[in-house]
């Protein structure tokens, strides 16, 4: 993380709450996002993340509670005032002006010269990859090339804060992939604050120096994309960060922060406990894909782990990320495990009888909430 | 018939396509060619020519003639499409407002019901319409005696039969006529374009001159043409609401033809104003930089 210590924040927000009707969709949140950083806020739809955004950008005013740009109270501030900008989801290129109109829109807006404003904004896309692009039409450029118009579009007012609202969710997963490492370059070479929504978990992870997982109007955790996945502060943060299995079940015993979990089926599991909790609670635990190992004989299995014994309902072939869909032999209940990355186990068939146990340091339990994804 | 059917698998696609798409369009084709061309064509003729004695006539250009030499019809032609052209002007600010609340502002049932609101008037037939405009507006009728009440005025006023009121009445009439092209474009201007600019700094009157009227350009243009015309050839309502003052050109046809029995000469000016209005319509094109065909497609 870049952020010079001591420095003001760039944003903060202090106790927002906004409601719709009889909906609280923002319920007293607060942030600090640091000068230079990338922080992502990631949720499921309907989480009150656009909300949260559109408040930020000035959009939609808050019930209650302040929030803080560059160290200026933004209350009764329009958002054509505010040093925001914001990428839209769809872009929001606007079709009747060329790219270089596009670009100098909001120069043009600031009262800067024609020769002025014509020259920064060619300068603007040479800088993210667009020089000579000026006179396009919009519709001429491919997505990506959109998408850089949108952020160079917002970079030339030089903001404090950069705010993008799903901003790669209409490209195609190629272009998405692409766009994403760019993204990111761009930042860093900018060095601007980029506010950053996502419902998409690997866009969080790969772009952010801190992500804050939000859920119904609060954040669950805020953290770095390390902490989210090793150490996730709660049932929801676990199950959304990353593919996780789900086992519920009953705590029997915890010992030195590790529980011994049993299902209604009878499966036994191990895992790290979270949080107070005593033998008898309802509980829930979150054993991450690749904390397994797989093994065609028992014996080759590490010592101290519970051993199970299943059989392959499917295997799914993703290259890296492959992983084996099976059914534990007792309790019939379901387990993705990750396949080996050397590919040692690449000739597993389907309805194999294979072996598998788990690391409990790299499995978490919580107290069983009831709320399930 | 079955000599047709046997040779149809040899006839290339593109011709049995185009022999399709002619079977398809002929209706509209036929409807076009009996209602609008051939009495065009009679209407031509017919102004084409001079009545030298009882059942005997000439080719001859006199009825255009008496036209530019008479100027109680130059004046009237040049009145009615300044007329127009302010009353197109004027129903385009007072539908522009209201599209935009339609279609902007409005959410969900209120915007359909708005758009009902201003569409019922037009169940009722166009004279019924102007009626209703001469029981408010005439001197012993409702609005004059309101404002006796309020102490605005000593008398009862005549409030009919001035230009103000020709325009009241023709902005009336035609609002319906705009708001509908400028529901469509407006409808299609995404919301995030103008929250965009929003976000860039700019402020309402520029996001309105930026981004809102360029996109909207063919649906006012569309309405335009479409109001301007209608108010051009509008015969009933400057005719309620003028009475001999209003001097509409269409009057004059209407005398030609029907009064005078003069065909001749009414055809003549029929021609006048539809060349006037072809006339005003490319040189609104040429000024707001549209093309017609894009104006018909996107509206």
């Amino acid at each position: 993380m870049s952020a010079v210590p001591g420095a003001t924040p760039d944003l903060e927000v202090r106790g927002v709450v906004k409601e719709f009707g009889a909906h609280r969709a923002v319920q007293d949140l607060s942030l600090s996002v640091a000068r230079g950083s990338f922080f992502s806020i990631l949720g499921p739809s309907g989480c009150g993340k656009t909300t949260l955004l559109r408040m930020i950008a000035g959009f939609i005013e808050p019930d209650s509670g302040e929030i803080v740009i560059g160290g200026q109270s933004m209350a009764g501030v329009g958002p054509n005032r505010r040093p925001v900008n914001m990428v839209f989801q769809q872009l929001a290129l606007f079709p009747m002006m060329s790219v270089g109109e596009n670009v100098a829109f909001g120069l043009a807006r600031r009262g800067v010269r024609k020769a002025d404003r014509t020259r920064r904004a060619e300068a603007m896309l040479e800088r993210v990859g667009l020089a000579g692009a000026a006179q396009k039409r919009v519709d001429e450029l491919s997505g990506g090339q959109r998408q850089r118009v949108a952020i160079a579009r917002s970079m030339v007012l030089e903001p404090t804060l950069l705010l993008l609202d799903e901003p790669l969710g209409a490209l195609d997963l190629k272009l998405r992939e692409h766009m994403k490492i760019e993204l990111k370059q761009l930042q860093a070479a900018f060095g601007t604050t980029f506010v950053y929504i996502t419902h998409d978990q690997s866009e969080a992870l790969v772009l952010s120096d801190h992500v804050a997982v939000m859920n119904r109007g609060r954040f669950e955790q805020v953290g770095t994309p390390q902490q989210l996945y090793y150490e996730p502060a709660t049932a929801f943060v676990a199950g959304f960060v990353g593919a996780s299995n789900r086992v519920f079940g009953r705590l029997k015993s915890a010992d030195g922060g590790v529980g011994e979990i049993e299902t209604v089926e009878g499966c036994r599991v191990c895992a790290r406990t979270s949080g107070t909790m005593a033998s008898g609670d309802h509980v829930e635990a979150l054993i991450r894909p690749e904390a397994a190992n797989l093994e065609r004989e028992a014996e080759r299995l590490p010592q101290g782990q519970i051993r199970y014994v299943g059989s392959i309902e499917s295997l799914l072939f993703d290259g890296a990320n492959s992983a084996a869909l099976l059914n534990e032999e007792i309790s019939r209940l379901p387990f993705r495990v990750a396949l080996p990355q050397t590919g040692r186990l690449a000739d597993l068939k389907v309805g194999e009888r294979v072996h598998f146990s788990f690391d409990p340091r790299r499995a978490v339990c919580f107290r069983d909430t009831g709320t399930h994804v | 018939m079955s000599e047709l059917a046997a040779l149809l698998p040899v006839v290339p696609g593109v011709w049995r396509r185009r022999f399709v798409l002619t079977l398809l369009l002929a209706p509209a084709l036929l409807w076009l060619l009996a209602l609008i061309v051939l009495p065009h064509v009679q209407l031509a003729l017919l102004s084409l020519r001079e009545r030298v004695a009882p059942h005997v006539f000439e080719p001859s250009l006199a009825q255009y003639r008496t036209f530019f030499t008479e100027p109680l019809y130059w004046e009237v032609f040049v009145r009615t499409a300044v007329l127009s052209a302010v009353a197109t002007a004027l129903t385009l600010l007072v539908a522009f407002p209201i599209a935009w609340v339609i279609t902007k502002v409005a959410r969900g049932r209120a915007s359909s019901l708005l758009f009902v609101v201003c569409l019922i008037p037009f169940w009722v037939s166009e004279t019924v319409r102007s009626l209703g405009w001469l029981i408010l507006l005439r001197q012993s009728g409702v609005l004059p005696a309101l404002l006796v009440k309020l102490g605005l005025t000593a008398a009862p006023v005549e409030l009919l039969y001035h230009d103000a009121t020709i325009l009241t009445g023709l902005v009336y009439t035609s609002l319906l006529f705009m708001v509908v092209p400028l529901v469509s474009s407006l409808e299609s201007l995404d919301n995030s374009l103008i929250e965009a600019a929003y976000d860039l700094g700019a402020s309402g009157p520029s996001i309105l001159r930026g981004i809102v009227i360029p996109h909207a350009a063919p649906g006012i243009t569309a309405g335009c043409i479409v109001v301007f015309m209608l108010t051009l050839g509008n015969y009933l309502t400057p005719n309620l609401l003028g009475g001999k003052n209003s001097q509409w050109f269409t009057e004059l046809i209407y005398t030609q033809f029907i009064v005078r029995f003069n065909w001749e000469q009414g055809a003549a000016f029929g021609f006048l104003l539809l060349g006037l209005s072809t006339l005003m319509v490319s040189v609104g094109l040429r000024l707001s930089g549209q093309r017609f065909v894009d104006v018909m497609r996107r509206s």
